[in-house]
Parts: C-alpha cells; sequence; structure tokens
C-alpha cells in the first residue's frame, strides 16, 4: 500500500532508512524483488543523466518559443549565484528546455517539473563525487514524498495548479536532499514541507497552454527552493506547520483555484497583452 | 498508484497529463478495441481542449492508437503515420459534462464495423482512467488485467461470471457493479491479478445473459 501521509513514512523509516522503508513498500505494493525495483530506479537516474546530454542548444520548440537559454546560463560570468547555484539553475533550465523540443525526459512528478530533479541531484553528485547508488536512494525519498502529495493533495497542474507540479518536484527534491547530506528522515520531512510552504498558492498560467513560458523557469525555482529548504531543515530551523498539514492545506488552495489559473492557458501570464499576442500568433 | 507513477515514467515532452497521459489513453483505447480501430473520433474536453494542441494532446492519443509507448520518438508525427496506416482521424472539443478537465471521449470504429466509445481521463504523471465504455460507467486504469462483461441485469449473472473466473483459478483484485435500468444493460468491471486466458474469456462471452466481454491487457500486445 502506498504511504497515506509524511507521518506513515516516518514510523517505517523508525527502523531503518527511510529510502529502505520506500523500496520495501514498493516491493510489497508491486509483488517484485528489490533487484528489480532498484533496477527500475537505476534506469530512471541513467534516464535523467541523459536529458542533460542529449541536450542540444540549438533545437527549438515547435512553436519556436523555447531553446537555448541553458546554454546561455551556463556559460554566464560572474553570476551572483556562483558556480555551485549556477549550475543547478543551468540544469534546471536544461532538462526543461529539452522537454519542451519534445525530447526524452524523465516526469519527476511531471514532466512540466522534470526539470527540477536533475537540477538539484546532478551538480551535487558531481560538486561532491557522489555515488550514483546514494543518487537513486534520493529517488526513493523523493518518491515516498511525492507519493504522499499525490494521494493527499495533486500532482496535476490543471487540478492544482503549478505548486502541484514544481511545488511537488520542489517538496521531494528538498527531502532527496537531506539524504544526500546524511541527514535525518525528521529533516527530509521538515525540508519537503518548507519547499512547499514556499510554493503555496503558485498559479498554473502557461503562455499559449504550452509547457514554456513560464513553466522552464519555474524549474530554477523550484531547484533552488529546495536547495534552501533542505539547508534550512538540516540547521534545525522549525518548519512551523508539520509536513502533512502543508499538504492537505496544499489541497485546499488547490482546489479553491479558478479554473483559469489551472493549465487552461487563460489566466495570469498567459492572460496579459503580451501572453495573448503570442496565443493569437500561434 | 505505485512510487514509479510518482518517479517517471521515461517519455517524450512537454506534458506529462497532455502527452504521455494521452498516449496511454490512446493505447488503453487501442487494447479495448483489441486491433488498430479503422477510424478515431476524438473529442477532447477542458484543459485537453484548451490546451491540447499545443501540448501534442491530438497527436499523442493517436499515436497511442497506432500502439506507440509515451517514450516513443514518433509521437510528434502520429498524424502522418496514421494516414499511412490508413486509419481516419477526426479531432475536434467540446463539453463533457461532469468530466475530470483532462478528458477525451473516443469513438472507435473496429474493422468489422462497429464502433465503442470511450471516456477516459489524464490523472498527472501520465497516469490514467477510464470511466466509461459505451456510455456505461466503468472505472479502472488498466495497470492490471481487466475484464470488461456486458450483461443482461438479472439475478445470478455476478455468481456465473466469478464462477468462471474461480475455476480457472483467477483471483480477483476489484469489481464493480453499474447498471443503466433495473433489468437493462448492466456492466462489470473485474481487475484480476493475473493474465486470463482466451478459453476463459470464451466461457465468459458465451454465458447466457453476456452480450459482450472485452478483455484488457496492457502487457501484451493488441
Amino acid at each position: 500500500m502506498a504511504f497515506g501521509s509524511v507521518q506513515a513514512i516516518l514510523d517505517a523509516a523508525a527502523n531503518e532508512p527511510l529510502w529502505q522503508a520506500v523500496l520495501d513498500d514498493d516491493c510489497r505494493d508491486r509483488g517484485v524483488s528489490q533487484q528489480d525495483s532498484l533496477a527500475k530506479m537505476n534506469t530512471l537516474w541513467a534516464a535523467m543523466q541523459r536529458s542533460t546530454r542529449e541536450y542540444d542548444p540549438d533545437r527549438r520548440s515547435t512553436c519556436g518559443l523555447s531553446g537555448g537559454q541553458a546554454a546561455k546560463m551556463a556559460a554566464a560570468k560572474g553570476t551572483i549565484a556562483g558556480p555551485f547555484i549556477q549550475e543547478v539553475i543551468s540544469t534546471a533550465l536544461m532538462v526543461g528546455e529539452h522537454n519542451a523540443c519534445m525530447g526524452r525526459i524523465v516526469a519527476a512528478p511531471t514532466a512540466g517539473a522534470s526539470g527540477v530533479m536533475p537540477a538539484v541531484l546532478l551538480p551535487l553528485q558531481k560538486r561532491d563525487n557522489l555515488s550514483d547508488e546514494l543518487m537513486v536512494q534520493c529517488l526513493y525519498v523523493a518518491a515516498g514524498f511525492g507519493q504522499v502529495i499525490a494521494s493527499r493533495a495533486s500532482i496535476s497542474g490543471a487540478e492544482g495548479g503549478c505548486q502541484a507540479e514544481v511545488g511537488s518536484a520542489s517538496g521531494m527534491a528538498a527531502a532527496a536532499l537531506v539524504h544526500a547530506r546524511g541527514g535525518t528522515p525528521a529533516e527530509m520531512a521538515a525540508a519537503c514541507g518548507m519547499a512547499l510552504q514556499n510554493i503555496l498558492g503558485l498559479v498554473c498560467d502557461p503562455v499559449a497552454g504550452l509547457v514554456e513560458i513560464p513553466c522552464i523557469k519555474r524549474n530554477v525555482m523550484g531547484a533552488v527552493n529546495a536547495i534552501a529548504a533542505a539547508d534550512m531543515a538540516m540547521a534545525g530551523l522549525n518548519a512551523g506547520i508539520p509536513c502533512d498539514e502543508v499538504i492537505d492545506a496544499m489541497a485546499a488552495v488547490g482546489k479553491s483555484l479558478p479554473s483559469a489559473l489551472r493549465e487552461t492557458g487563460e489566466g495570469g501570464l498567459a492572460a496579459t497583452p503580451t501572453g495573448r499576442k503570442i496565443a493569437e500568433r500561434l | 498508484m505505485t512510487i514509479f507513477d510518482i518517479m517517471g515514467p521515461i517519455m517524450v515532452g512537454p506534458s506529462s497529463s497532455h502527452t504521455a497521459g494521452a498516449v496511454r489513453i490512446g493505447l488503453l483505447a487501442r487494447h479495448l478495441l483489441g486491433v488498430q480501430p479503422l477510424a478515431a473520433d476524438i473529442l477532447l474536453h477542458g484543459s485537453f481542449a484548451a490546451t491540447g494542441a499545443g501540448h501534442g494532446t491530438d497527436r499523442a492519443i493517436v499515436a497511442g492508437l497506432l500502439g506507440m509507448q509515451p517514450d516513443h520518438p514518433d509521437i510528434p508525427r502520429s498524424f502522418q503515420l496514421a494516414k499511412e496506416a490508413g486509419m481516419d482521424v477526426y479531432i475536434h472539443t467540446g463539453e463533457l459534462r461532469n468530466a475530470h478537465p483532462n478528458t477525451a471521449y473516443l469513438v472507435l470504429t473496429h474493422p468489422s464495423g462497429r464502433t465503442t466509445t470511450l471516456s477516459a481521463s489524464s490523472l498527472g504523471g501520465g497516469r490514467v482512467q477510464v470511466n466509461a465504455i459505451d456510455g456505461l460507467a466503468a472505472t479502472f486504469n488498466g495497470e492490471l488485467p481487466t475484464l470488461v462483461v456486458r450483461n443482461v441485469d438479472r439475478p445470478g449473472m455476478l455468481f456465473e461470471v466469478s464462477a468462471a473466473l474461480y475455476q480457472h483459478g483467477a483471483n480477483i483484485a476489484s469489481m464493480q457493479l453499474h447498471r443503466d435500468r433495473r433489468g437493462g444493460l448492466a456492466v462489470m468491471v473485474i481487475e484480476c491479478d493475473q493474465p486470463l486466458s482466451e478459453e476463459l474469456r470464451r466461457d465468459i462471452a458465451n454465458l447466457d445473459g453476456v452480450a459482450r466481454c472485452t478483455y484488457l491487457n496492457m502487457n501484451e500486445e493488441a
């Protein structure tokens, strides 16, 4: 059975690492062996790595709105963010653009938010020389938290707005980062909860209804927010509201968003004069 | 929902709900029909209608009807491929009553000439759900081998169908019953843990009172 609450994951993680509890649950749920489950997760990790390798800065999306920005960001000199965060930003853009150009990506939890997980894990793995094994464990942690978000709230922009997509990815990534850095399950829950708190209410307002403006750059926000939330959690900051309650609030906020702000391409940035002009041109 | 509905799938972009989920709706429809349809009339509702063209939802459903998986690189070219395969495609938008925002309504023509209708929704992350077949409510996601039995609403039908399943050693994971009215047309949606043999499906189809027996196993070729 899938975990119905973050508390249930924390309870399961009392006697074994949290990622292992998620893995065990998957084995029970799908009736597969540990090797089978791990092999599948390894395939996803390899596909995440491949999506950045396959990125082509000369490729443009079908409508011509997107492409080439990640390379520009990666080449920028003297950023305020510094080299590590700069790489996080350009990796998020890279995967987001690859997706918009109908490239092959890993939905995590959705395609629109597919840049967040690789953007936080790939640069960290490179900088700290972390093993692929640890990165795969991080994906289990992220999936465990994501499962709770999906069951109590939503991971669909059409149902819950962008908070359900980039927001969920950011919360999942924050928990995963805490594991990558050797933090505790309670810190993972705090990191996930804080990341979600910061993105609560974010609307889904894609210009011309396409997963391009502002979706690609919102992956950057989701990734940087995840890093901040993980650092805050591991510094011992108090999240204030328990993660499960944040997720329930997210569900309630999603339900109260008008349809124009849930992936219909009718409100927010999509409804600006420029947004409308782009839509008309297409 | 498994953790691999959250992490994954590996897919061609740009949208898990509007592209990958749409491919899966097409694939589900193809499996339900058992063959590639001769013609497909596809109605897009809600967000599918508002943003489907930009997300390639229309091309994705057609790609699924052609048997492609969500990570198939030819998804963007599916209209052309449908034409080459002799499948007539008609796409339009409209309003469906009380439907999930990402819903498609398909009218499919079997090579024999009969038509089947299907309402299905994309729930996010590439997950999909069938809502109705031929106008009768039937909720399932195609993750397990699924039997959809259309029968006359009379006492004993459920007993006879479940007895046949029992005789073939099939374990029922979940079951739903719907009907249009008392004594009218009923539908059973039975999800099983094991794949169901052709013999068993024929036995059920031949039961007195069974109008049609449709089988869906997404792990088999269709």
